[in-house]
Formats: structure tokens, sequence, C-alpha cells
């Protein structure tokens, strides 16, 4: 007798992934200003790795290792924690409109960018992403200390609706420091719609603990939000501690959120849209859909980034915009088939 | 012998009494009914056993105090299943039923073998195997309250609280549940304490009766102590007859004027 075993990933499903993985991650290294066949990439790489000097590939040799693969691998990082992050929300809060930005994330790294951008436009670049960093994470905090204490820390719709506050307040802070300094505008307007260029490894290798630690976090709290997806009352009867799990999910999916948007800006729509056409394919249990969130919001990302930088050669789009533009028909979508019951 | 012992129970909410001093004792394998009009705290009173909602009072199962434990100790003594049970839709009913095991796993665990079996020997006793790939949201009233029975059981709690479990049912469900429930509750030696708002079917199985009239207990024992005309009257308000049918009460409401 073949007895039901919890529901996990089927492995065809991990090999697909496995395929479209190295695909995209081939794509985003082959496209852009200069086209490099995968042919050539493979020359490039087996020459080093053999140790011969090959002079026509010391060209491309810069472009792939300083250029590509860097920033390749940055799309994929924030990609993923952006879409584990959303998926994670979505569970913890019951909401499929959650995403990463949920709790003030968004406003309080552009308030922190903003203040850096205009007191501050002399000082070494990386107070911008510092500034960012520290901004979200206040703004979390402050979300959270203000809805916990509206109503005892039970309900999660307390803690949104502070969310909603916290963001309006430091948004409209925002908003009026960039007014006195229309100068800075157009600077912080780029950081706002999101940028996926990198010099080199560095940004990246910043970035990538607080990114791997934050969704290696998440994804061990995937059977947790299925038991959030009966509800706080149930799922407290069934011995979840539900205000400490719920605390520990936003400690995880703000800090790695943080750490993404601090270097690259405010990529909107992410963390909705991969969850939620993954939950149209794969149902509703994040045993599956966080793990799968966690790849399919990298690839994701790495194929928006590859659209934005190719689009309007040599100009680039933002990548918020090309996330936006193909997101917000989306959204539309979900909130549509949203009456048909198919999404908790 | 293992006993949940609740004494001088009340619960206030926005500065209103909803339950007051209402005190029940209950051994495995008995079943405690509680009944009475809307509004006189049969919910409340389960949830403040839940521990859902806060109450003061003493709450215990034999010399453990259930207010010192953790959620997760608290559950593995106490189980719930609401009035209506949350089903999430897109979660199949065997991921479902597996979620009774949260309080035997560490946080950020998964489930083993040993998990796997409780769930199974949960559905063999309510007889889903047919429908464990079924996404719950689909599932008629009957099917959903067998299933989120069947969680309660995965949870392995000797306690297990049931609110209303068969007022969204026809007639012939209802029959199914109580039947289960009862054999349940005597063969795997479960203390079941539930709510129910048909009087006739709540002098069929239960052991004890509670009727409870804002907030308090107006009168508990055997149910042929409890449903009796006077004791409706004052507390419905209703004008019934007790018709005894082949050892079995039935409240027949009467016409006022005839």
């Amino acid at each position: 007798m073949r007895t039901a075993m919890a529901t996990t990933v089927p492995r065809w499903v991990w090999l697909a992934t496995a395929v479209a993985v190295f695909i995209t991650v081939v794509l985003g290294v082959c496209i852009g200003a200069v086209y490099i066949t995968p042919a050539e990439i493979w020359a490039t790489v087996t020459a080093q790795i053999s140790g011969e000097k090959l002079s026509d590939n010391n060209a491309y040799s810069t472009i792939i290792w300083q250029l590509r693969l860097p920033r390749v691998l940055l799309a994929f990082l924030v990609g993923s924690i952006l879409a584990s992050a959303g998926c994670a929300y979505q569970g913890a809060f019951r909401n499929p409109l959650a995403d990463p930005y949920l709790l003030g994330v968004s406003a309080g790294a552009g308030l922190g960018a903003t203040l850096t951008i205009v007191y501050a436009s002399t000082a070494p670049n990386f107070y911008l992403p510092l500034a960012a960093f520290g901004g979200a994470l206040a703004a979390v905090s402050i979300t959270y200390l203000l809805g916990r204490s509206a109503i005892s820390g039970r309900s999660s719709t307390a803690l949104i609706l502070a969310g909603v506050a916290v963001a309006s307040v430091l948004t409209a802070a925002q908003t009026l420091v960039q007014q006195q300094n229309t100068d800075v505008l157009r600077e912080v307007y780029t950081w706002i719609l999101g940028r996926l260029s990198t010099s080199g490894w560095g940004e990246l290798l910043v970035i990538a603990p607080y990114i791997v630690i934050c969704s290696i976090v998440l994804l061990r709290y995937r059977r947790v939000l299925d038991v959030f997806s009966v509800g706080d009352e149930e799922a407290q009867t069934m011995g979840l501690p539900v205000a400490r799990a719920r605390g520990a999910i936003i400690v995880a999916a703000s800090l790695g959120t943080a750490a993404a948007v601090s270097f690259t800006g405010l990529i909107g729509f992410v963390g909705i849209i991969v969850p939620h056409i993954l939950r149209l394919v794969v149902g509703n249990s994040y045993r599956i859909l966080l793990p799968l969130s966690v790849i399919y919001g990298g690839i994701f990302l790495v194929l928006a980034d590859i659209l934005a930088r190719t689009l309007l050669a040599p100009q680039e789009i933002p990548i918020g915009v090309v996330t936006a533009l193909l997101g917000a028909p989306f959204f539309l979508f979900v909130l549509g088939s949203r009456t048909s019951g198919s999404i908790t | 012998m293992t006993q949940l012992n609740v004494k001088n129970l009340q619960v206030e909410l926005g500065g209103k009494t909803i339950v007051s001093d209402v005190s029940i004792s209950i051994n495995l394998g008995e079943w405690v009914c509680i009944i009475g009009p809307n509004g006189a705290g049969k919910s409340s009173l389960l949830k403040a056993i839940a521990g859902i909602i806060s109450s003061t009072g003493d709450l215990f199962v034999n010399d453990v105090d259930l207010r010192e434990l953790s959620h997760r100790d608290r559950a593995c003594w106490v189980a719930y299943v609401a009035q209506e049970p949350i089903m999430p839709s897109g979660m199949k009913v065997f991921d479902y039923i597996l979620l009774g095991r949260t309080a035997h796993l560490k946080m950020l665990a998964s489930e083993s073998n040993l998990d796997i079996e409780v769930a199974h020997f949960a559905v063999n006793e309510l007889g889903l195997e047919d429908f464990l790939e079924r996404d719950v949201a689909t599932l008629s009233g009957g099917e959903r309250q067998r299933v989120a029975i069947a969680r309660a059981l995965t949870q392995a709690s000797p306690i297990v609280l049931l609110d209303e479990p068969t007022t969204a049912l026809d007639v012939g469900y209802q029959q199914e549940v109580l039947e289960l429930i009862d054999r349940l509750c005597k063969e795997n030696k479960i203390a079941v304490i539930s709510t129910m708002h048909d009087l006739t079917i709540a002098g069929l199985y239960p052991d004890e009766l509670m009727l409870l009239h804002n907030g308090a207990i107006h009168e508990k024992g055997r149910p042929e102590q409890v449903l009796t005309r006077e004791n409706i009257a004052e507390v419905y308000g209703a004008n019934i007859e007790i018709v005894v049918s082949n050892g079995t009460l039935a409240v027949i409401p009467i016409r006022l004027k005839s």
C-alpha cells in the first residue's frame, strides 16, 4: 500500500528548476551590450581553468567575470529574497496582497536614501546603502512596536495597519525633503526605481550573507506558514506560538529585504508576482511555495534585468519599471481570479 | 485517572462578564455538552478553556496548571475544533490533518514517520482514506467536520473541545458526526467538551449537560435532569414539552396560542 506523505516539491520539479536556473544564468551572462555566445563563455571559462592565455578572450573574460556574472548573481539573490519574503508575509499575515514592503521597509529605506542624497551628498558612497538599510529596519521596528501595543500583539491586522501608518508618515517626510531640494530629485528617483548595476563583486559580497541566511531561515518556517493558514486562533490551539513565530518571520524577511533594497533600490512587484504565479501552478502549500519562490524569484529578476538592459539599449530601463510594467497587469489578473477563491 | 478541572472560570470582554463562575470536572472517556441560548457564553467558555481568550479561575489537568504551560504544551493536553474551522484553499486533506502534529514538533522541524503514522491512524478512524488528495476547501460541511476532527485526533490530546460540531449539518451528517465523536470518546478514552444548539440532539449522546444562562450555570447533570420544561422555559423563554420515545428525550416546541 502506498501511504500518503506530506506534500513536498516533486523531484521532477526540482530537475526542471535546476535546468531553468542554468539556462537563465547562461542567458544573463550571454546577453548585453556585447553578445557573447555560450560557446565563447565555455571557451573563456575552460581556458582560464586550464591556465591558458588566450589574448582574444581577455575582453570577454573581464565582461563575464567583472560585469555580467556579479550582476546576474545580484539579480538572482535580490529576486529570491524579495519573492520569499513576500511569500512568507502572505502566509504569516494570511493576506494574498502582502509583499516584502508591507511593514514599511520601502518607505524607511526611501527616506534614509533621500536624506543621504540631500544632506550627505559629499559623503563616501557606502553611506547611502547604509542609510537605506538603517531606515528600512527602523521603519519595520516602529511598525512592529506600534502594532503589538495596539491590540496586545494578537491581531495581524493591527500590524498591517501600523505598517500603512508608518509608511505614510515616512513617505510624507521623504516627499517634504525632496520638495525642499528639487535639485536632487533625479538622483533620488533613480535610486527609488532600482538598479542592478554593480561594479564587480563588492556589493554582492556585502549583501549575500544577509540574503542567504534570511532565505534559509524563511525556508525553515515553511511548515509553520502552513499552520498559519488556519488562522491565529486555531494555530494557537494546535500549539504554535503565533506571535513569536510571526515575529521571527518578520525579522528574517525584513533583514533580508533591507539588505537587498540598500544597494538596489525599491524593486516592486517581485514579491507578489512570483509567489502568485507559483500558487496558480503548484497550489498554496508553503512547503512547496516557499522553496520555489526562492528559486523562481531569482530567475524572474535575472530575466527582467536582461529586458531592462536590452529593450532600449544602450540605455538601461530602471529594473523597478520593468517589474512594475510586467507586474501591474498581473496584479490585476490576480485580483480578478481572487473572486473565484483560488487564493487564500 | 486524568481529569480536567475548571473552577470558578470567569471571562470578561470589554468590561462585560461573558462567563461567570463556571466549574466543570470531566474524566477521560466522558462527554460534557454545554447548551444555552444565543449569547449565553457557550463558545466563550470553550475558547477560554482552549486558551484563545483570556479568563480567570482555575484550569487544571490533574495537578498541571494549564495557565502555566506554553502554547505547545497546552496543545498537548487540549485540542480545539472551531465552529467553522478555516479550510485553507489549495491545501490537501492529508497536509491539513498533519498540521495537528504541530504541538509535537519543534518549531522548525518537519514531520517524522511517526507523525505520518499518527495522521494515518486518524485518517483510518474517520474513514477519510479516499479524501487524502482532495483540496480541503472543496469539502462539504460534513466532510470538513470529519477532517477537522481528524486533525484534532492527530494532535493526540486527551481533551478535545468541539464548538458546535453539528450546527452546519443536516440530520444524516449530524448523526454520523455524533456517532463518531461518541465512539472516539469511549474507545480512545478522550474527554470531550462540546457546545450544541439542538436540544434533542444534545440529549442523545453526551453523558452530562450543562445549561448556561447569561454566562452562569443554570443547571447541570444527566440530560433528563437538565432538559425539563421549567429549565427551558426559564432560560430560553420557550414553551416546550419533553417527550420520551424509546428512551430518547425529545424537546418539542408547543404553539403558544392554540
